[in-house]
């Protein structure tokens, strides 16, 4: 790899040079510690950077290797985390001044995992508050900013992630995806990100947002880099109920796998208005790229697609007004002082310290939750929730996988849309109905707009089918090579 | 006019399992403040719940044991409210589908069977405790302790089908009874193991109709639980008599005062805005897991009650003392088959050493070989009593007790007869006066009789002997 | 979809959250905005259709009875904002 600059190499590749140690953990970690001091005051991707400890587990992990032991497939490899995932004795905060300081008695189950592999970990990153938002700009610790174009936003909510990753400051980071908070940001970063079956990977430890559609994954430079996170933090956890017992298959060697013959899904209500006619070339790009490998394009009808954001945005904020109900001042994180009682206490410290959107939306739920509502709002959203999911199942009865835009638009600007939160929401348009059914996506880059904006497409593949959709994303990598790593001066 | 009082009773049981429903922090009693907590029970950000298997088994075996239909699927739902005592602002519990439907439990009253309906069973979390830190009055801060969180609680709630405040004391104690011997509850009302709210209404005799009911909290024993159904029944029928009309409300019993008063304080309106956990999967319970679990179920109170009255031919009222504890009720009968005379003594003396009996202090030959010797008239009543008493808690044999200390009374005929001819002879004034009609005298002799075999001679047999001699 | 100003204050009474004047008049527009909006689903007739709280539904696991305690009390204890010895500390339920 001589010649190119550490930050732009690919995780399997310092992965192997650790491992045949061509280059210790430490270089590679004090290379990308300088890369984020570069970086981070442009892209404000981080909200924790660790710099001490990082080089510390990147001193063991080279001991480690001396002494004959590799941890796995993440040996000495600098990764992050998205500031969701609890790390123990490290600051996480959720992007929230509620939890500013909170320092978590536990590891999460990813975090532990991430660690159990040999990972490093560089630090904690900016994201939208409680991952609400799609932009990362509702974030206590300030917008983060997209390295392609600083004064564009990076998507949300794992927008520090997608930035920090396409800013090279770490190989790889996890994030967590909602309605489409992994998949939004690399589309709008121009990098690779993964939202796994629901269940594929363990939600312990994982702050929730909203209980029934949250799902941690990968966000990576590239397909093979993706899937081999996903291999470390997949799997079934006895501390999850939610966790599914399906062995977890060899998603590397699925990145290799020819896509000849495979029936490639085109869903018409995702071409329609509304589409920003560059998107629409670059995903038309990345089917011809499939279908030049022997692929099949086959259009398909998902009929109650409009109705998916509506659904989404009761179910999501009526699991958030509960799951936030726990911010009360009483245990941990911030507490509004000087209160007269204690109803007092609890309501100004969520008043105080809950961001508009997240208000915003433990209004929406605690409404659509309430005597006499709920049948007309949850209950109904629920039994949507059905109809889009059956649109799936009998979609994938003719097709492998589907090919839709990430995004509707590429990044849009800091400020745009910041106090217009339906045509915000309209951001994760074409994500959302995924995670209402439980099945994997990915994002992967396919094009620049004219601007010089990333482009992704996404590809939606059965309930534990992630090799597909990997397959798929790789073989489009392959066909459009792109930049990964942005210009340092965006 | 007449009325008639319609009471529907709501059990909170603690579930007897060693660790909480969805975390392994222990249930243990009186630890030092929030020292059974972990992040699960604590609610801090990210943890999640996860079943105890136990705790199902508990409520599927109450379920069959009350003759409850078991749902193969039910759900735990979050009921939302704010409380410091409750980490995550909501408390997991099953609302529409609970895990057990329409059972009933059959309780006998004068002789008549009353069948007292069970709607439902469900499982849901406990909350902590706040202590109010009123030592001061006035003082500004409340603490929490969250230990009790997420300990296991079992609701068994009744068909609005009890009538008088005697109907609900005895569902409740047979209730209690049922899950103690299930071994799913301690059954223990004063430590809040076992806690009972009650639904109250009234109505003219013969209408329909429900009244409004009043909703009756904080009673912590049985007795208290019948005092305030009798006070809250009163209460109402004075208003409608008064030309008023009952308010639905709670009302907490004030035991020291023997009444019912409004809960203090504007009550919010209650929204708990219930709905699916997400977190936790549907129940599913299959017919076979329902049926092994069946295999299991002891004898209940009911039919141990009605087995006991007519094998050992004792009076239903002792066949109910001797089940109100399955270990004294098995006692009991290992006694009573052991010795094969009357079971009606051997029950009297099994519900006198109750206490050392379900301590496990006593042995069921101690109370056999006792009352076998008392009928034998080998000892007197007396002697049992020292018998028993010296042989509690210490394992050894009765019988041998009895000869150490000889207390073994004399009830030969024969040896008798010679001690009777001996004093006879040694009194003659007084047999004189006693043939006389100074039958009075008799028990000079009794006393003169004891003297001389030290307390030692069978009292009935000195008499029946007495008797026939002085003729 | 209308949603009144008191509508709004009982929400956010539920809701423990404390809104300042401006607030609460921002969010009774946004609410009605985003309601309004959701309730296109009220176009679809759901009469006959089973409701889906999980995308994958299987049962629910279990854990077995054994205790294993956390053993790092102060860990729980270490980030409230206010204790006693090791009790939470919170102010006073006053009755409104």
């Amino acid at each position: 790899m001589a010649g190119i600059p550490v930050h732009e190499w690919t995780l399997l590749d310092a992965a192997r040079a650790v491992r045949e140690r061509e280059v210790s953990s430490r270089e590679l970690t004090r290379a990308l510690l300088e890369r984020i001091d570069r970086m981070n005051p442009r892209i404000n991707a981080y909200i924790t950077i660790l710099p001490e400890q990082a080089m510390r587990d990147a001193a063991a992990r080279d001991e480690e290797l001396a002494a004959g032991g590799a941890r796995g497939p993440l040996h000495g490899v600098p990764v992050a985390l998205k500031d969701i995932f609890c790390t123990k004795g490290i600051r996480t905060t959720c992007g929230s001044r509620i939890l500013h300081d909170f320092d978590p008695p536990y590891d999460a189950t990813v975090t532990g995992k991430i660690r159990e592999a040999g990972a490093v970990l560089l630090g904690k990153q900016n994201m939208d508050e409680f991952a609400m938002g799609s932009s990362t700009e509702t974030s206590w610790f300030g917008p983060a900013r997209n390295p392609w174009a600083a004064d564009r936003i990076p998507g949300g909510s794992s927008g520090g992630t997608a930035a920090a990753v396409a800013a090279g400051t770490c190989f790889a980071g996890v994030g967590t995806d909602t309605g489409g908070s992994i998949r939004q940001p690399a589309s709008l970063c121009g990098v690779v990100g993964v939202k796994p079956t629901y269940g594929r990977v363990s939600r312990y430890g994982m702050i929730a947002f909203a209980s029934s559609l949250d799902q941690g994954g990968p966000i990576a430079r590239t397909v093979p880099d993706a899937a081999v996170v996903l291999g470390v933090i997949a799997g079934p956890d006895r501390r999850d109920s939610t966790s599914v017992d399906v062995p977890v298959p060899d998603y590397l060697a699925a990145t290799g796998r020819s896509v000849k013959g495979m029936r490639v899904g085109l869903p018409r209500e995702y071409f329609a208005g509304g589409l920003d006619a560059s998107v629409r070339t670059a995903v038309e790009k990345a089917l011809e790229a499939l279908v030049s490998l022997g692929a099949e394009g086959v259009e398909i009808s998902l009929p109650h697609t409009e109705y998916a954001l509506s659904t989404y945005y009761i179910i999501g904020p009526a699991e958030a007004s509960s799951n936030l109900a726990r911010y009360d001042g009483v245990r941990y994180g911030y507490r509004s002082e000087g209160a007269k009682g204690l109803i007092e206490m609890m309501s100004r410290t969520r008043g105080e310290a809950f961001g508009a959107e997240v208000k915003r939306r433990i209004m929406i739920g605690t409404y659509a939750l309430s005597a006499g509502y709920y049948e007309a709002y949850y209950g109904k959203a629920q039994k949507v929730r059905t109809l889009l999911r059956q649109d799936f199942q009998e979609a994938f009865a003719g097709v492998d996988v589907i090919l839709t835009p990430t995004a509707p638009t590429p990044a849009f600007r800091i400020g745009e849309k910041v106090d217009d939160p339906l045509t915000m929401y309209l951001s994760d348009i074409y994500t959302i109905p995924c995670n209402l059914a439980g099945i994997p996506g990915i994002s992967v880059p396919c094009g620049m707009s004219p601007d010089g904006l990333p482009i992704g497409a996404q590809l939606l593949g059965r309930h534990f089918d992630e090799e597909a959709i990997l397959a798929a994303a790789a073989a489009i990598e392959r066909e459009i090579p792109l930049p990964r790593v942005a210009p340092e001066e965006g | 006019m007449e009325f008639e009082a319609v009471i529907g009773l709501e059990v909170h049981a603690q579930l007897a399992t060693e660790s909480k429903i969805f975390c392994a922090c222990s249930t243990g009693f009186g630890a030092p403040p929030n020292e059974n907590t972990c992040p699960v029970c604590t609610g801090m950000p990210g943890v999640l719940p996860v079943l105890n298997r136990k705790a199902v088994e508990f409520a599927i075996r109450t379920a069959v044991a009350t003759s409850c239909r078991v749902q193969n699927r039910s759900v735990f739902a979050r009921k939302n409210y704010f409380y410091p005592d409750l980490p995550k602002a909501y408390q997991i519990s099953q609302y529409e589908l609970p895990l057990a439907v329409s059972g009933h439990i059959d309780i006998e009253r004068n002789g008549t069977t009353r069948r007292i309906g069970i709607t439902r069973i469900h499982l849901e979390e406990d909350a902590g405790k706040l202590v109010h830190a009123g030592a001061f009055a006035g003082a500004q801060t409340s603490l929490a302790d969250l230990n009790r969180c997420s300990v296991p609680l079992m609701e068994i709630v009744s068909e609005p089908d009890i009538r008088t405040p005697e109907e609900g004391g005895a569902y409740l104690r047979r209730l209690r009874d049922i899950l103690v011997y299930l071994e799913v509850c301690d059954g223990n009302m004063e430590e809040g193991s076992f806690r009972c709210d009650a639904n109250v209404s009234v109505r003219p005799r013969g209408q329909k109709e429900f009244g409004t009911k009043a909703e009756l909290k904080n009673m912590n024993s049985f007795r208290n639980v019948e005092k305030a159904l009798e006070h809250e029944i009163r209460r109402q029928i004075e208003v409608i008599e008064d030309g008023g009309a009952v308010v639905q409300e709670t009302r907490l019993w004030d035991a020291d005062a023997g009444v019912t008063v409004p809960m203090r304080g504007k009550e919010e309106a209650h929204d708990y805005r219930y709905f699916p956990d997400p977190d936790l999967l549907p129940l599913h319970i299959d017919e076979a897991w329902v049926e092994e679990l069946r295999k299991t179920i002891p004898e209940l109170p009911g039919e141990k009650i009605a087995r006991l009255a007519s094998r050992y031919g004792i009076p239903r009222y002792d066949a109910e003392l001797l089940s109100s504890s399955r270990l004294l009720a098995d006692f009991f009968e290992a006694a009573a088959d052991a010795f094969g005379g009357n079971p009606k003594v051997t029950a009297n003396e099994c519900i006198q050493w109750k206490d050392a009996i379900v301590a496990g202090r006593m042995s069921p030959e101690t109370i056999a070989h006792v009352v076998e010797d008392r009928e034998t008239g080998t000892i007197s009543a007396t002697a049992s009593k020292t018998l028993v008493e010296a042989a509690i808690g210490t394992g050894k044999p009765v019988r041998q007790i009895r000869d150490e200390k000889g207390l073994t009374q004399i009830s030969d005929a024969g040896a008798l007869e010679a001690i009777v001819d001996k004093v006879i002879a040694g009194n003659p004034k007084e047999v004189e006066s006693y043939r006389a009609g100074k039958t009075g005298l008799l028990s000079f002799f009794v006393g003169q009789i004891m003297k001389e075999t030290r307390g030692k001679a069978n009292p009935r047999m000195v008499q029946e002997v007495l008797k026939a001699k002085l003729g | 979809m209308a949603i009144t100003r008191e509508e709004v204050l009982h929400v956010a009474r539920l809701a423990r959250l404390a809104l300042s004047s401006d607030e609460a008049d921002r969010m009774r527009e946004q609410l009605g905005d985003i309601l309004a909006y959701i309730r296109q689903l009220d176009r679809l007739d759901t009469s006959e259709v089973v409701p889906t709280s999980h995308a994958v539904e299987t049962g629910t696991p279990y854990r077995d009875d054994s205790v294993h305690p956390f053993g790092e009390k102060e860990e729980i204890l270490k980030n409230a904002p206010d204790r006693e010895d090791d009790f939470f500390r919170v102010p006073r339920i006053i009755e409104d």
